[in-house]
This record gives C-alpha cells, sequence and structure tokens, in this order.
C-alpha cells in the first residue's frame, strides 16, 4: 500500500529533523516529516537555552544560510547574553534562554504552515532499500512512503532507554515513545551503530525556590538578536540564578553512588565528557569543595526551573534530598526527575561529508543520530542534509563547507573523518581558523552561498546586499580618509584621550588603536552614523586586521593539502608502507584530500607522507606512460 | 613501484677506511645477495640465521672472484631499514666496491637515492624525525664531539627537550581555550601574568637552544676561520706552529677558484675552516701588498678572523687598516715574535680592541701557542672553555624552526602586552606550537620530507 510519494521524507522532528526539512521543502523538493508526537515538534529535551561558544557560531551560520533556527529563537527568548566579551571578537558568542513550549509552539507554526511540506505523526519502523538504492519508508500502520531521499534525524528515539536509580524502561525523552523497530532495520542494510549515552537534570517549581540566597544573572541591556533579519528591538527578559553545591550534597551523593544507573551497569553507552552527570563529576574530581549550578527558568507560563549542572540517573528520592542541601533550595519540590538516557546512532564514519551514506544512495543523517549533542549542532547538519538531499534529486554537486569557511564545515569534516566515541559537541578550540569564522560575519561568509542554493529569500539578500555594499563603501573611504597632524586634529585627539599623530595616516589606521572606537571617531571627525553592527565590522576590520592576514596564510597553506586530491578508487592495501591501523582508517574513511587524510587520528604524519609519495609516484608512472 | 623495490649503495664513504660495506635493503635483498656471494661453507645465505657474519667471496658472472668478504643478512624488522637487509664487508678499494655494487644492480637492485636508507627506515616508523635529521650528522661529522652531539640527539634528547616544551605551551593553550568554550563553568583561569610569564620561559628555553646552536653548528660544520696579517708577521709559522700540535689534523680541499684553498684544522676536538691558506703559503703567488678590497674580501666569509700582528715592529699603516677591516668581525689578535723585543705599544692596542682578544706568543718557539688554544676552546664551549653537558641543535633546519617559535613567541608576547585578546595571542601561541611540532614530525608538511631527504648522502 503506497499512502505517499515524495522527493525527501524526513524521519523525526526535532532540531535536525526541522531545519532538514523546511530547506528540503523550500528548495523545491516534496516533503514529508514524519514525527512520534506533533505535540513535540522541536521539543527542547535538555536546556532551555540556545546558543553559547560556537554553539552560538552555529545558529549564526544556520541563519546566514536561510535555516531557522535564529528567528524562532530570537522570537522564543526570555534572556540574551552575549558571553566572553573579553576574550576577543572571534569568541564572543550570543546565547538566549529560551521559552521552551513556545519554541515549539512557533516551530510547529512554521512548518505546518510551509509549502511542500506534510507534517504527520507516525512511527517509522522499517528503511526501504533496493538495490543499494533508498526508495521510501514503512511505519508501524504498514503506511508505505515512498522517496527518492531518506534524512534520518532520530535523535536519541532508536531503542531509547530511560535510566534513573532502579527505575529503567524504554522510552524516547520525557516518557515519549521510543523507536524500537527501526534499529533493526537499518542494520539490517549494513548501516553500522553505536550506542550513546547522555542526561538531564532534574526540573523543580519556581514557587519552591528561595533566590534570596543565590546570585541572579540578568540578561544584557542591549537587545541582540541571532537572525541578521531579526526585528525585535525590545524583549522581557528573567534572570537565572546561581547557587553552589557543598560537602553535604557530596556526602549524599556518594553514600548513593551505588544507585546511579551509571554505576550499576543499567547505563551501556558512552556519555560525553563535559556534561556529565554531578555523580561522575563528585567521583572525578573529588577534590573538588564545590560545584556550581545555574537555575534557568524554562518559559514564561510555566514554573518549572532547569537545575543546570545536576544532571544524574540517582534514584528519584536522592535527587530531592541532595538537591535540598543547596541554598535557596532546601525546600525545592521536583517537577521532573533527572534521567539518563541510552540510545543507538549512527556512527558517522561511514557518511559522505555530504552527510549522505557511503553505500547507501539516498540515505542521509544528521543531528544526534551522527554521534553528536546539542540542539544547535543537530540543526546545523539538518540544513546541510537538507540541502544535500536535493543537490542529489537536482542532479548537483554536494554542497559542502570547508573548514575555513564556517563551523558547520569544521563540525562535518570533524564527524565524517575523525568520527567520534561519545557525543560530540561544537566548541570554538575545534575551529583551528577560528579568527575568520566569527559568530559577527557569518552573513559575509554564507549568505551570497546561500542565495545561490536557493534558501536565501529576496528580503534576506536585499538586507544583506545592502550592509556588505554600505561595508565596502565604508572600508574604501576610510582606507582613503587621510588625516595630517594639523593642531585642529591633535586637539581633537587629545579629547578622545590618544596620543598624538606623528604623521599622516588613513582614518581607518586611527581605528586600529585600541582605545578608539567608531563612534567616538564619527562624533570628532564628523563621519556617517553608522548601524552598530557595521560600526563594529570596520572596527574588527581596523584592529584585527594583522591576525587575520595571519589565518589568511595558514589557510593556504592548508589547502594546498585539501587540493591534493587522492583518487577515490585507491588501494589502500597495495601500499604495503602503511601502518596496519592507517590501512584500515583510511580503507574506512575513504578521505577525498591528503588534508583530509592527514587529520585522520590514528593515521600518523609518517603514513601521510607515504601517501603522498605513493601518489606522487603514481601521477609520475602516470606522466612516463 | 616502490614498494617492491630493493635498494642498494655503499654506506660507507668511498675511498677511505679499511674495509668498505654495500648495503641492500628491501624484499629481495638476500635473493640478490645469494647470487653473487658464494658462502665458503656451500650453504646459501638464506640458509643461516639472521645476524650471522657469513664468510665467502663475491664472484662475477662467469665465476671469477672480486672480493674476499664477510656478508651479514638482517631479517625485517629488525635493520636499519625495518626492511631485509644485506651488508656485505669488503675491502674498501674503490674498484672493488664498484664492481660489487654493479654486480647487485645486475642481479636486480636498484641504486639507493641519496639518503633512501634513513627515509625508508624513517617511513617504517623505526625513527623520529629529528633522529633521521640526526644520522646525517652523524655522516657528516668532522669531529668525536660533533659525532657525540649528533648522537645524543639520535637518542631522541633533542625530541624529548622539544616534546617538554610543546608541553608547557599546549597546556596554555588549553587552559586559554577551556576558559574561553566553557565561561560560565567553574575553572580557574589562567592569569595573564602566568600566560605571559610561561611564554617567557619557554622562549629562553628556546633562545638556550638556539645559544648552543652556534656551538652544534662549528662541530658539525667547521669554523670558518682566516689568518690574516700583513706579509712577513709570521702567517704560515703560526700555522705550522699549529700544525705541530699533536693533536692537530689537516685535510686540504681545494676550492672553486685557485687563490681561494680551505684547509680543515682539528684542533683539540675544534674543527675549524681554514680559508685563503694560500695567501699564506704561496709566498711566490703572493707578492704583491694586501690591500683593503682584499683584506674584505677575504673577511667576507669569516666566522673567525686571527690577526697576525708583528711584535717587534711598530703598526704599520697596513696593519691598521686589517685592524680596523676586523672590528664588524669575531677577531683575536696575535700579536707574534714574542721572544723578539718588542716595538709594538700593546697597552694602546689593548685599550682599543679589548685585552682579552689580544695574545703575545711565539710561533717560532711555541710559547703562548697553548693560551691560543684555551682561548679558542673558551670561544666556542663558552666560558667552561669545554662542551657542556646539555642538548646542542646542530641542524639548520631545527634552528630554523626554533627561531620561527621564538618569533612567533615574540608575537604572543608583544600582543598580551598590548593587551590583544586571548583569541588573537592563541594564534600565535599555536604558531609556535606548530614550528616546534615540526622539528619532531608532529606536524605534516607538504615540503618537509623532501627537502630533508635530498640533503642525506648515500648510505646511512
Amino acid at each position: 500500500m503506497i499512502s505517499g510519494k515524495y522527493d525527501v521524507i524526513v524521519v523525526g522532528a526535532g532540531h535536525a529533523g526541522v531545519e532538514a526539512a523546511l530547506a528540503s521543502a523550500r528548495l523545491g523538493g516534496k516533503t514529508l516529516m514524519a514525527t512520534l508526537s506533533l505535540d513535540n515538534i522541536a521539543l527542547m529535551p535538555c536546556n532551555p537555552s540556545v546558543g553559547g561558544p560556537a554553539k552560538g557560531h552555529l545558529v549564526r551560520e544556520i541563519d546566514a544560510l536561510g535555516g531557522q533556527m535564529g528567528l524562532s529563537a530570537d522570537e522564543a527568548c526570555i534572556q540574551m547574553r552575549m558571553l566572553n566579551t573579553g576574550k576577543g571578537y572571534a569568541v564572543h558568542a550570543l546565547r538566549a534562554q529560551a521559552d521552551k513550549p513556545y519554541y515549539h509552539t512557533i516551530m510547529k507554526e512554521i512548518v505546518e504552515h510551509e509549502e511542500n511540506l506534510d507534517v504527520k505523526q507516525l512511527m517509522i519502523d522499517k528503511l526501504l532499500v533496493s538495490h543499494g538504492e533508498v526508495v521510501g519508508v514503512e511505519a508501524e500502520t504498514g503506511e508505505v512512503f515512498e522517496a527518492k531521499c531518506v534524512i534520518l534525524a532520530t535523535g536519541t528515539y532508536l531503542r531509547g532507554k530511560i535510566v534513573y536509580g532502579e527505575v529503567n524502561y524504554e522510552s524516547g525523552p520525557n516518557g515519549l515513545r521510543s523507536a524500537t523497530r527501526l534499529s533493526a532495520s537499518l542494520q539490517e542494510h549494513g548501516v553500522e551503530l553505536m550506542r550513546f549515552k547522555t542526561g538531564t537534570p532534574a526540573r523543580v517549581d519556581a514557587r519552591s525556590l528561595d533566590y534570596s540566597k543565590m546570585e541572579p544573572q540578568y540578561g544584557d541591556e542591549v537587545t541582540r538578536n541571532f537572525s541578521f533579519i531579526s526585528k525585535i528591538d525590545t524583549r522581557e527578559q528573567l534572570p537565572c540564578w546561581l547557587t553552589y553545591t557543598n560537602e553535604h550534597t557530596h556526602q549524599i551523593i556518594r553514600d548513593n553512588l551505588g544507585k546511579s544507573g551509571m554505576f550499576t551497569g543499567l547505563v551501556e553507552g558512552v556519555g560525553p565528557r563535559y556534561c556529565t552527570s554531578i555523580e561522575s563529576k563528585i567521583v572525578r574530581f573529588a577534590d573538588k569543595e564545590r560545584h556550581q549550578l545555574f537555575l534557568e527558568p524554562e518559559g514564561l507560563r510555566t514554573n518549572e526551573v532547569y537545575v543546570q549542572g545536576m544532571s544524574s540517573s540517582l534514584p528519584a528520592d536522592v535527587q530531592v534530598a541532595f538537591m535540598q542541601t543547596i541554598p535557596g533550595m532546601e525546600n525545592c519540590k521536583m517537577m521532573r526527575a533527572g534521567y539518563a538516557i541510552d540510545y543507538d546512532c549512527l556512527n558517522p564514519l561511514q557518511l559522505q561529508a555530504s552527510l549522505e551514506h557511503k553505500h547507501i544512495s539516498g540515505l542521509f543523517s544528521a543531528g544526534q543520530s551522527n554521534g553528536t549533542s546539542g540542539y544547535e549542532e543537530a540543526a546545523a547538519q539538518g540544513l546541510m542534509a537538507g540541502i544535500n538531499a536535493m543537490q542529489k534529486i537536482k542532479g548537483n554537486e554536494p554542497f559542502v563547507l570547508g573548514r575555513s569557511d564556517a563551523y558547520i564545515g569544521v563540525l562535518i569534516d570533524d564527524l565524517v573523518t575523525k568520527g567520534t566515541n561519545e557525543p560530540y559537541r561544537m566548541m570554538t578550540s575545534r575551529a583551528e581558523y577560528r579568527l575568520l569564522l566569527r559568530q559577527d560575519n557569518a552573513d559575509l561568509r554564507l549568505t551570497e552561498k546561500g542565495r545561490q542554493l536557493g534558501l536565501v529569500d529576496d528580503y534576506r539578500y536585499s538586507q544583506f546586499t545592502a550592509k556588505r555594499d554600505l561595508l565596502e563603501r565604508m572600508l574604501y573611504q576610510m582606507g582613503h580618509m587621510n588625516i595630517a597632524p594639523t593642531e585642529e586634529v591633535q586637539k581633537k585627539l587629545a579629547a578622545l584621550n590618544t596620543v598624538p599623530l606623528r604623521s599622516g595616516i588613513s582614518m581607518l589606521e586611527l581605528l586600529r588603536r585600541s582605545e578608539l572606537d567608531y563612534a567616538k571617531l564619527a562624533k570628532a571627525f564628523d563621519l556617517p552614523e553608522l548601524s552598530s553592527v557595521v560600526a563594529e565590522q570596520l572596527e574588527i576590520h581596523a584592529k584585527y586586521e594583522g591576525y587575520i592576514a595571519k589565518q589568511r596564510q595558514e589557510v593556504e597553506r592548508a589547502l594546498k593539502l585539501e587540493n591534493k586530491l587522492i583518487p577515490p578508487d585507491i588501494d589502500y592495501h597495495e601500499i604495503k608502507e602503511l601502518s596496519l591501523e592507517s590501512i584500515e582508517k583510511l580503507d574506512k574513511v575513504r578521505p577525498n584530500s591528503i588534508g583530509q587524510a592527514s587529520r585522520i587520528s590514528g593515521v600518523s604524519p609518517a603514513d601521510v607522507n607515504v601517501l603522498m609519495i605513493f601518489l606522487d609516484a603514481a601521477s609520475r608512472r602516470e606522466k612516463t606512460k | 613501484m616502490f614498494v617492491d623495490d630493493t635498494i642498494s649503495a655503499v654506506a660507507t664513504a668511498l675511498g677511505e677506511g679499511a674495509i668498505g660495506i654495500i648495503r641492500l635493503s628491501g624484499p629481495r635483498s638476500c635473493e640478490i645477495a645469494d647470487r653473487i656471494f658464494k658462502a665458503a661453507s656451500g650453504k646459501r645465505l638464506e640458509k643461516y640465521p639472521p645476524n650471522t657474519l657469513v664468510y665467502g667471496h663475491i664472484v662475477d658472472g662467469n665465476g671469477v672472484i672480486v672480493d674476499e668478504t664477510l656478508v651479514v643478512f638482517m631479517r625485517s624488522p629488525h635493520s636499519y631499514t625495518a626492511e631485509n637487509v644485506v651488508e656485505i664487508q669488503a675491502h674498501g678499494g674503490i674498484q672493488s666496491l664498484k664492481k660489487i655494487l654493479s654486480l647487485t644492480y645486475e642481479a636486480g637492485a636498484r641504486p639507493a637515492e641519496p639518503g633512501e636508507f634513513t627515509k625508508r627506515a624513517f617511513l617504517n616508523g623505526r625513527i623520529d624525525l629529528a633522529q633521521a635529521e640526526a644520522v646525517m650528522d652523524i655522516i657528516k661529522a668532522r669531529s668525536e664531539v660533533s659525532l657525540k652531539l649528533a648522537l645524543r640527539q639520535q637518542q631522541g634528547q633533542l625530541s624529548k627537550e622539544i616534546g617538554l616544551l610543546r608541553r608547557r605551551l599546549l597546556d596554555i593553550i588549553v587552559n586559554l581555550e577551556a576558559v574561553i568554550d566553557y565561561p560560565e563553568e567553574d575553572i580557574e583561569e589562567v592569569t595573564f601574568l602566568n600566560v605571559k610569564n610561561t611564554i617567557y620561559d619557554v622562549q629562553s628555553e628556546i633562545s638556550l637552544l638556539l645559544n648552543n646552536a652556534h656551538t652544534g653548528k662549528i662541530m658539525r660544520e667547521g669554523m670558518k676561520t682566516v689568518i690574516i696579517g700583513r706579509p712577513n708577521v709570521g702567517k704560515s709559522s703560526l700555522l705550522n706552529s699549529l700544525l705541530r700540535e699533536e693533536r692537530a689534523i689537516v685535510s686540504e680541499i681545494p676550492g672553486t677558484t685557485r687563490d681561494v684553498i680551505e684547509e680543515q684544522l682539528l684542533i683539540d676536538g675544534i674543527p675549524l675552516v681554514l680559508t685563503d691558506t694560500a695567501g699564506i703559503r704561496d709566498t711566490d703567488d703572493y707578492v704583491e701588498k694586501i690591500g683593503v678590497a682584499k683584506t674584505k674580501k677575504i673577511l667576507e666569509e669569516a666566522e673567525l678572523a686571527v690577526v697576525v700582528l708583528d711584535g717587534a715592529e711598530s703598526l704599520h699603516d697596513e696593519d691598521r687598516d686589517i685592524l680596523e677591516a676586523v672590528r664588524e668581525k669575531p677577531y683575536v689578535i696575535i700579536v707574534n715574535k714574542s721572544d723578539l723585543t718588542q716595538a709594538i705599544d700593546l697597552a694602546a692596542l689593548k685599550a682599543d680592541f679589548g685585552a682579552e682578544n689580544i695574545m703575545q706568543l711565539s710561533a717560532m718557539t711555541s710559547e703562548g701557542v697553548d693560551d691560543f688554544i684555551a682561548w679558542l676552546k673558551k670561544y666556542v664551549y663558552g666560558a667552561g672553555g669545554q662542551l657542556e653537558e646539555g642538548i646542542y641543535v646542530q641542524n639548520a633546519r631545527h634552528e630554523y624552526l626554533l627561531k620561527q617559535a621564538s618569533s612567533a613567541l615574540s608575537d604572543a608576547l608583544a600582543a598580551a602586552g598590548n593587551h590583544v585578546p586571548y583569541d588573537c595571542i592563541i594564534i600565535d601561541l599555536r604558531n609556535a606550537v606548530e614550528a616546534i611540532g615540526f622539528i619532531t614530525g608532529d606536524t605534516v608538511s607538504d615540503e618537509i620530507i623532501n627537502e630533508i631527504f635530498a640533503r642525506f648522502c648515500v648510505g646511512k
């Protein structure tokens, strides 16, 4: 029984699924998004926030390419902060506290109104493959949906199992259904699965907290947005609250360690090192006298408060007991217990840089089902999978971003080249060209590409070109605006508390001085008034010029290795000088270039050299033929 | 294809030594050796256990004996290249070595490219990059001390020291990155002062290595030295007097032009490369007065100028010209003929050029020559006058990379001084770590391997 024919079917409607489905539909693909529960589209099952270091960068990149996450996060935002402002422009990071139910509502409305997109509540049980090509999916109802491409965005639902204390049951997050049969179908078709673990802390009732014993953390006074086209200029903000554990807390946790799912053996999956459970923190960092926790509101119309830093799989009564030792939480009432969740995900090494499976044509995968962690990482992959499914259907080359183009490029290259043995989280330190990949210039890096793909609409594009043109004009003008050390100029500089000129320089060079900014110069020298966004670009351009040039040189050096292509039919077993480990790794990843090969963990520099020598010898043989 | 090749080459320097070694490396080395080697026992080499010295003869295609030899087979991976290796120890004469080599080619070996044995050792993971380079330095070592330095490096001392410096910088970077990626976590932030101090410390240690690099380079390549002075002040007597030293070893290298002849001279372990010795010796060809232009030309490449003056006479104009010309160079002034009545104004000379750089001696009687040698040792080894324990960077590429790292660290320090934010400072720190990593091969670059192996000589 064929119940529908589509270009693209997206399995899952979380952050990856939503972006994938929207991208595919907006690029003209007839798209089906299948979800286990229409009431949980774009659910935030863990923290009520979007962004932060590297993650905020991803959100801006998604937005610059025409994705949805930034716009919806701006709208659902109940507190916005720019983090890392003292550490340099490259690591400035926007982070929003989001109203969770509202975020879901916004996204539900958007996907339901998208042309070309059908949204259905379905449990997908089977992937249908014929002769190495995806042909569709089969639901538990027996309905079959045909498609040219299928995008897996299954999050933590594949054979999901929730654990806290002795309690454990098959479940997706928050008691949602677990997808119990799809894993087996994937494995039948040769898809390699891994088992990962993640966790979430308890939610407590806001009315049971004594905020007077905690430190407030307010949002920024300046209104900022993720999206380059958001028009929001004012918003109601709620504070978050900071408090700390103490020895008493730790004692209770230590006394009950035996009951934690982490230690009883009930949790099988590999968990992340960076957002570890509180019981793991106490075991691994036994010397630490206290651990901090943030209490974060989950929305404007709910009393649920997220206890950030206290992820746990201890029994519910123990969770309450240790939380009640914490200042301000003495009388706290738990509304939902924290839990650990085990789930199946794909080993991303079997994917190409387009996120298409290497051996099953038309099968794409994105998000937590690729072994990542985080809403933003998921959304970024979803967007790219949606784009590439449509590129494939249209017969176009895959859209792949390089490591010097975007965090999205770093993320996907890391996944498909290095793989991961724990839920992968994006970090700014993973990006070697961080100074070029700033959150402030995501539009300048990517919007033109998004336009070429067809994802950037006229409104966004006209906003973008206006900004870009103004910036270029201002850079040119200020670079050619010479100021001489006249008496009048020196007087102005003295008033700005900066040293006098020794000889004539350009206005742009003057802006390089750390004590000056555009606003000050504009006032003193009668320059045009600019939006803070464009003024900031000018400042970064002036002040970071030297270091940006350094990074560009690094990119060029690296590109030499990226451009040394490895023939796709290479037989690594033929190269006897390679170590066995390298042969195995290279054969699994099958890198496109020497650059990619050099990033595979376990492939030593010596082996990369062997490979270069081999290719060199091979090309010489070609030439002499 | 290169993976199946067996290569062969003379592993010892041609024309030197009582025995010469021909080395074969590759999968077919034993088979090739068996084609040209007849053991006295009549057994084939492959029947012997590995690492056994087998006595016999090399014979040519007509069964004629070419040489009497000892042959040893080393089975992969227990050999220098980690491949099957055969070494043939022959009687060293150039003609017989060449003959044996050509027999190995006829039997299926391919001539090794320069440095190919070491390249294979490196590619097969037997040695790291720093060790591979040290091998070349051992081959080129001109003095015993140099050999010792190269051995130290090959044993991984340099790699170890470099690894420690790299670790310290990485620690700082890791801390800064953690604070950036987790701004709200309770991470103890490394202080700006702490960052600066570590950068400063690491840079100081790199400077130390670089200072030692000067000694290392002299040990490896010899110190280019000129003995300069007007005619008849005793330049050739000084040279002869130095040569009379028991520990002096001399060999002559013809230069590219007739009047620039280099001589290597090893004085108490310090290798000197004396340039323009023709100017000292060939008095017939060297009658013309030494002019300012000529002096400058001679001094151009010198790393040390030994100015010889005649103590029995007051300074000539020509002496003054020479003294002025060496001011820019490292120099030592020898006031010769201390056995005669002194007419020179020594006090004025000392006031002008520094007493520590001036010594009186007699080349005729050798009186005071020891003082000169002691001065040389201090000049090369530093105040102790002998080689200190420690790591001496001998390799020009290592020196270059250390300088790059040091310059990146200077940038980082300057940036920290100007309150440039972390995101930029980390770029400099990462560049420094990368440069250091290149020394031990911890980073991959396209050119590095080609460059290094092109400089290796044939054999080990």
